[in-house]
This record gives structure tokens, sequence and C-alpha cells, in this order.
């Protein structure tokens, strides 16, 4: 890995990053608040303390891959890119402007340090079971990670590729489901059922880990007993809250994909200290 | 314009199906790149797969009936240096896996080969549900994408290998049902490169597929009552040859489009696109008219279809008309 943080230092990093993530989408005027803060805190464990990747060296081949199957919180993706030194954080005014390398939904070929392209649902555990497939092949080391939505769960195509993950016992493989609880119609449970997700993940043969998706040190802890762990692919069943870390957008799917205005942004930032 | 003289015997042709062509493709493309891998959703003997399978057991990948991860594992395997090779019936893999190739594969134009089998009417028995009529349509519609229509299994093998051999997403079509052979190992194959493989003056005559023997034969037909018929493969629909095109509609002044296809957004909409921007003649167009298939003999739909030589003949005295008027 290309540094590491201590608790201290990730918890401070993670509300400097929010308060980037609500910049950048204040200055967008649209994209998915909620989401990006339910799932900063898993990200930036992973490209601090467990990817072994290196921002002087984007296309490494022997680097771990991330794929971010929930494509519509690339802010959240872009501003540890950015963090990490992939490029420039002035680019993060840019989101979603004509001629940014910044897109809407993430786009390999604009943006340094993005291993795969990614915005219709369901199809990024694919593309990382094909990864992980490939390395085991030629007999590489790299680890593959797949951030997914658990609203994302209600796509088929995620469980063809769970089926295949267990079958090719792709232990290369950690998949991650950002489990707010919320989709941009209103509450999992109320829009499809995806419930007992944990049970369902078992069923289809994979090592399956709960964590909370908020507590830095328990995510880090829960990568390295996937790391550990051999012959099935593993999946963090990462428990979150949509909005995280400000209070009028905790647990409220009305801000899936709306922006604060200047205003809340001040609110937002007196509130994350940053 | 090149003129390739076919040696072909069209009262007697040898006639093999087009598929086997692309399961000896895969088999020279995997010889030549150890990166070539193949991925099978089960209906991997009727599509051919199984012949690169036996040859090369550690670069096949069971996917099983699952088609929409099938593509996305080849993203993946694509982006990590394979070139992998998806295949499955043409209507199932370009239709069900639409998203998943427009917006994981040619979006970030990653490396990945779709082989589409049971591509016409020509299936036959199996029915419409089967039978790819409109996958040309909606795969040469979508950036980055190649799409290539052989004319037989000999050709079939050399565009397998040609997809191989550049970067990039492309869809090669390929039928069921023993067609006649026209080309030979001599006759050249360019991707991207239409050719005349009968000239003649009065109506060209531009097909893919098995279409192109129909065209040869009607050809024939046309030139026992005195017309001089051009016959074009036009083999790649994208990028399609428009300087072939242009300069065969200059020098007849009329032709005909023939293809196992729906008319809307076929091959023939593509040569369409191309004259009608350059040099608009009268065309006229054989090919599925707006409906879908259904069972049969596949000689019989063939006819019951309006994809024969007779048809091809009737469209091109039509066009002659046009022309003449």
């Amino acid at each position: 890995m290309f540094r590491y943080l201590d608790e201290v230092q990730m918890t401070a990093k993670n509300l400097e990053l929010r308060g980037k993530i609500l910049t950048m989408l204040c200055e967008a005027g649209s994209g998915h608040s909620g989401g990006s803060l339910s799932s900063i805190d898993i990200l930036a464990v992973l490209y601090s303390n467990v990817m072994d990747h290196d921002p002087s060296n984007p296309k490494d081949p022997n680097r771990d891959r991330f794929v971010l199957s929930k494509g519509h919180v690339c802010p959240a993706l872009y501003a540890v890119l950015a963090d990490c030194g992939y490029f420039d954080e002035s680019h993060l005014m840019t989101l979603r402007k004509y001629g940014s390398i910044l897109q809407g939904h993430p786009y390999m070929h604009k943006t340094p340090g993005l291993d795969t392209s990614s915005g219709s649902l369901g199809q990024g555990l694919s593309i990382t079971v094909g990864m992980a497939i490939a390395a085991k092949a030629d007999q590489g080391s790299q680890r593959f990670y797949c951030l997914m939505g658990d609203g994302e769960q209600q796509e088929g195509q995620i469980w063809e590729a769970a089926m295949a993950g267990a079958h090719y016992h792709l232990d290369n493989l950690c998949g991650i489901v950002d489990q707010n609880r919320l989709q941009i119609d209103g509450n999992v449970e109320d829009i499809m059922n995806i419930e007992p997700l944990v049970d369902k993940w078992k069923a289809f043969g994979w090592n399956v880990i709960s964590v909370d998706g908020h507590d830095v040190t328990a995510i880090e802890d829960a990568f390295k007993q996937a790391a550990a762990f051999k012959g099935k692919p593993s999946v963090l069943i990462a428990k979150t809250i949509k909005g995280k870390g400000v209070s009028f957008m905790e647990n409220k799917c009305q801000w899936h994909g709306t922006t604060p205005n200047k205003d809340q942004l001040e609110t937002a930032k007196s509130e994350l200290e940053c | 314009m090149e003129i390739v003289k076919l040696n072909v015997n069209l009262a007697k042709p040898e006639k093999v199906p087009s598929r086997d062509g692309y399961g000896y493709g895969l088999i020279d493309a995997g010889k030549l790149d150890k990166n070539v891998v193949a991925l099978g959703a089960d209906i991997t003997a009727s599509v051919r797969v199984d012949w690169f399978q036996k040859e090369f057991p550690d670069r096949f990948y069971s996917i099983g009936i699952a088609e929409q991860n099938q593509i996305g594992v080849a993203a993946g395997m694509s982006l990590m240096g394979k070139v992998p090779f998806v295949t499955n019936y043409g209507v199932f893999l370009a239709g069900r896996d639409w998203d998943q190739i427009r917006t994981t594969v040619c979006y970030s134009n990653l490396n990945v080969k779709l082989g589409g089998a049971h591509g016409g009417i020509s299936v036959g028995a199996d029915g419409a549900t089967h039978q790819a009529l409109e996958e040309i349509a909606i795969m040469r519609c979508l950036p980055n994408m190649k799409v290539v229509v052989p004319a037989d299994a000999v050709e079939a093998r050399k565009a397998t290998l040609a997809i191989a051999s550049i970067y990039g997403p492309a869809y090669i079509r390929f039928g069921r049902e023993k067609v006649p052979v026209i080309t030979d190992d001599s006759t050249s194959f360019e991707l991207g490169k239409a050719y005349c493989c009968r000239d003649g003056s009065d109506v060209a005559l531009v097909a893919c597929g098995a279409m192109v023997y129909e065209a040869l034969v009607a050809a024939e037909k046309l030139a026992a009552e005195g017309i001089s018929a051009m016959v074009i493969n036009n083999h790649t629909i994208k990028p399609i040859d428009k300087d072939t095109l242009i300069e065969a509609a200059y020098k007849t002044g009329c032709m005909v489009t023939a293809e196992e296809h729906q008319l809307m957004g076929g091959m023939g909409s593509a040569v369409l696109e191309v004259l009608a921007q350059n040099c608009p003649i009268p065309v006229k167009m054989v090919g599925i008219e707006d409906r879908f298939g259904e069972s049969g003999d596949p000689d019989q739909l063939m006819h019951v279809f309006g994809l024969t030589s007779d048809h091809i003949v009737a469209a091109a005295k039509e066009a002659l008309a046009c022309k003449n008027t």
C-alpha cells in the first residue's frame, strides 16, 4: 500500500473527504449525496490501508483493482482518488461539467485511477469476477474489490455473478454491500425486499462478514479477514447510514440524488468541522 | 474496385455451416495468441465452442445459462489482458445483453469479441425465438463496435481470426444450417473491405452472409435475360466500405441489397445511409419485412420470407425499372 492512516488520522481524513464530496456536489448542482456519504469510510479505508496500488503508476498490472458497481456514488471515489494523488484536487470542482475528467458516472478513460467504467447497476460484480478469474489463471497475486449498493442487490445479474464467484472459488475477490437501507424511491424493504441478505450470500457460497460500515478499524479488520479466507469469495455486508455525518441528510431517501445548496453546504461543513 | 474471382459451382456447391468456420477460426486465434479465451453458455457444442474447449481446456470458462454475467466476466477478463470470445445464439447475445455490451464493453472500448450464432431465418425448426433477425441493427449502432457477417464457413474462419487480431469490441454473425461454400483459402478477406465477386454494369447486388450465394445465382439468372449484374460481398457491416459501395453505385446506377435480417437497421440500411448521402440511386431491399420468423424447413422459410435468388432477380428488375424511368 502507498500509505497507512491510523484510526485518528483516518477519522480526520474522512471528515475532510465528506466536506469535499459535498462541496463538489454543491458546485455540480446535481449528483448523489446520500450514498456518497454512506460509502466514503469504506472507500477511504480501502484506498489507504487495504489495497495495493500506486498513484504514481495507475496502470501497474500488479495493482489491486476496485470496481464501483454503484457508479452513482462516484463523488466519493473521486474525492478519494484525488486525495491519493491520482489527479489534482482542482478537478473536483469540475464534476459533471462539460470537458471534465470527472463524468457524472465513472468513465475509466477520462479519470486517472479508475479501473472500470460503471453506471448501469448490477454489472460491477460480473466484471470483478472476470478480473479475478483472469488473475488466477495467470497466477497473479492481486486482489479485487467491488462495491455494490443494497438496492442494487435487486438486480438479477448480481446473483449470476455471485454464483460464478463461488463456482470459481475466487478467494482473491471481496465484494462489499453498502447497506444504507434506502434507495431513490424509499426504503429498500418497501421497494423490493432483499432480506435475508446475509443468508442469501451464504447460500450462494460466499464467506459473509457483517461490519459497521462507518467503523474504520472494523472495516479494515473485515478486509483482513476476507483476505485470509481461502477457497471462497468474501462479501462484507456493511451497515451504513445514508447521508452519514450530516444531520439533515441522514437516513433520508430524499438525499439519494440531490445536492446541497450553498447554505446547506455551510451547515453541513460546520457539522463536519471542516 | 477489387474484383475477386470465385471458383464455385453454383449449380452444385459444397455446403458447410458457417458456425463450423467460427469454430475453426476460434482455434486458429487461440493458437496465435495465448491470451485468447472462450466463455461457454451451456450451448457450447451447438455454437462450436466445444472445439476450442477440447484444444485449450484451461482457456475455456463455463459461465452457465447466465448471459448477462457472461458479458461482464468477459469485460473483466479483457481488463486483465485476455481476449475473451463470448459465443451464444445471436438473439440472446445481442438482445438480452445489449445494455451490458453497450455500457460495459463498448463505452470503455474493451477487447471483447462476440460470436452470434443462429443468425437469420434459416435457423429453421426452432422458430422465431431462436432466429436472430435484429442483431445487426442493434450491434452496429453502438460506438466502437465492429460487425461482420461472413458469406460462408471459409470466410467465417478468416473473419473470426481477423476480429481476434484487432483491438476492440466486435460482433461476428454465423448460421446454423449448411450453406454453400463460395470462397476458398486463397480468397482475400480484409475486415472493412467489401469486394466485387462478379462484375456487371446494369445493377449491383450487394449481399452479406448466405445471401451472397443467392445473389450470385440471381446474377446468372439475370444474365440469361440479358441483364448484367454486379455482385458485392459486403461482409463487414461496420465499418462499412463506403468507397466500394459508391463506386458500384456510379458504375451500375441502381442496386439491390440482400440479407437475412430485418430490413430496418440491417446491412441494407447501412448501405442506404452511404448512398443517400453520397450518390442517391434507386435501391430495392431484400430481407425480412418487419415480422417475426416461425418454425419450418430452412429452405422453405427462405422462400416464404422472400430470401431466394428469385426474389433478388425480381428486386433487380424493379430497381432497373426505377433507373430507366
